[in-house]
């Protein structure tokens, strides 16, 4: 069970997913669990051992660490990456719930037995983005953008800010009044720190887009419909039209035929 | 290592995320790039992230451990190293990786669209059955029209990131010799003390080597597109002699 697993499992959503949401999830991939495994990790990797306290007071390090370091960043992206690709899941969930109804239904109804090509084209087959689906979708879309907006906003509230000061001053118990600690790699960890949050407003502004511009096609597909009904009545005055010409026709060839009579 | 030609939905199978995951995916653009694009992938992978992860990441593993000042002040190591290494070279290094490769996604992504019409118009002309389509996936797409722009557009913004770390390399480091000995009077450090780095003769040498590296891909990429251009170029020349520029460039620019 690692990223490369989740990778797997979304990877699959990937093709119900509309553009933008195929250019998400390379963001996230390639941009945000890629540096966090292969780059993040290492500078962080350290932290504890090498966070350093001005004196010799035994536990004074452990206390001070654990009061300004609660939830490591690590820890907090990687939570964050978990909660933030659970809604793809679930619409993963409901897609297959979908195709296995249709299965049923093609092999409770048909007469003979379905070939496996005709199944396992039922499986890779795509399916368009309407209905109770573009329900879920949109469902899926909104809570990403929840949890990505809510970790950012957890981050800012834990650390005061996306710096990482050099040296901060610990008074708990049992250190000796005030005392110096100072953090490893404080310059490298801000880099990374505005790195991954830049992403993530990347990664919110594209769910954004993606939410208004799946709820514009559906506004657009319902006045298309609604338009429709509209055309039915036209038909009814086409009809019209078309017997009164009828009748015209008929009216012309008489007169012609009295004409050349006459 | 030999260069394989992989299929860019193998990623999907890739059970771990790291360097080898990051290459299935980027390799995959392979097939549709040009000769030059094929060398210039492969000095990537064998000349940079290779030597990276084989070599150069032993090297800085232990600078900051081995990082020592001529002090007994607490602190004063963590601050010191801060001071002179605001972001490790190996870190540097890893994200230019991942921001030069991430152009030759662009393309990937192209290619897949216009892979994704071809279907549909296969579709509609009768000639779905199943055997057609997976030749389709397996044909070698021609950089033409809109594909040609985002082809050269992607290498313009190889070119630009490279150059862009190369940079930013030298703002951070300016030269290329990493020092023996650096003096550090940043607080809490009493007065003024001397801090040594760990293996300095050998990250001077990974740094010449890996910004050689750079300089040649970017070279390399430059050359990709004057080739591009030049053969468009030539393949207008040639087609047709009495048509305007404008209407080439249109039908460069509107042509699937």
């Amino acid at each position: 069970m690692n990223w490369g697993t989740l990778y797997s499992q979304l990877g699959g959503v990937n093709k119900h997913s509309t553009s933008l949401g195929k250019i998400w999830l390379s963001v996230l991939f390639i941009f945000r669990v890629t540096i966090l495994v292969l780059a993040a990790e290492r500078v962080w990797g350290d932290e504890q051992s090498d966070f350093t306290c001005n004196t010799q007071q035994p536990g004074c390090k452990n206390v001070c660490y654990d009061h300004f370091f609660p939830v490591s960043h690590i820890r907090l992206w990687c939570l964050q990456l978990i909660f933030v690709s659970t809604p793809a899941l679930l619409m993963a969930m409901y897609v297959s719930f979908r195709k296995r109804g249709v299965r049923r239904n093609l092999i409770a109804n048909r007469r003979d037995r379905p070939t496996q090509e005709e199944l396992e084209n039922l499986k890779k087959r795509r399916l368009p983005i309407t209905g109770r689906l573009w329900l879920t979708y949109t469902c899926s879309l909104f809570f990403r953008i929840i949890f990505e907006a809510g970790f950012m906003y957890a981050l800012y509230y834990i650390y005061d800010g996306f710096q990482m000061p050099r040296l901060v001053k610990c008074e708990q118990w049992p250190c000796p009044n005030k005392v110096d600690c100072f953090i490893s790699r404080p310059t490298e960890k801000t880099v990374f720190t505005i790195f991954m949050v830049a992403s993530s407003a990347i990664c919110i502004v594209l769910n954004v887009a993606e939410l208004i511009y799946l709820i514009i096609k559906n506004l657009m597909r319902c006045s298309t419909k609604h338009k429709m009904s509209h055309v039915y009545t036209d038909h009814e005055s086409k009809d019209k039209a078309v017997s009164q010409n009828k009748i015209n026709e008929r009216f012309l060839s008489t007169a012609d035929s009295d004409d050349k009579a006459t | 290592m030999p260069i394989t030609t992989v299929h860019v939905n193998r990623y999907y199978l890739e059970p771990r995320m790291n360097w080898a995951s990051f290459y299935a995916v980027i390799s995959g653009v392979n097939r549709h790039s040009t000769g030059i694009g094929r060398v210039w992938l492969s000095v990537l992978f064998i000349f940079r992230l290779l030597v990276l992860v084989v070599a150069a990441e032993s090297v800085w593993g232990d600078e900051k451990a081995h990082f020592t000042c001529n002090t007994q002040q607490p602190g004063c190591n963590s601050v010191c190293y801060d001071h002179f290494f605001p972001i490790s070279h190996i870190r540097l290094w890893a994200l230019q990786l991942i921001m030069v490769s991430s152009p030759a996604l662009l393309v990937a992504m192209h290619v897949a669209h216009r892979r994704h019409l071809d279907k549909k118009l296969y579709r509609r002309t009768g000639r779905g059955s199943p055997k057609e389509l997976e030749q389709l996936k397996l044909q070698k797409m021609k950089i033409t029209g809109a594909l040609w722009w985002t082809y050269i557009i992607s290498l313009l913004f190889r070119v630009l990131f490279e150059s862009a770390f190369m940079y930013l390399f030298y703002r951070i480091y300016p030269g290329y010799k990493m020092f023996r000995l650096v003096k550090c009077d940043s607080y809490p450090c009493p007065n003024t003390v001397d801090c040594f780095v760990s293996r300095p003769t050998e990250k001077t040498v990974f740094t010449v080597f890996m910004l050689a590296v750079s300089g040649v891909c970017i070279l390399l990429n430059i050359t990709e597109v004057v080739f591009l251009v030049a053969r468009a170029t030539s393949q207008h020349l040639n087609n047709s002699k009495d048509s305007p520029l404008g209407a080439w460039i249109t039908q460069k620019l509107f042509s699937y």
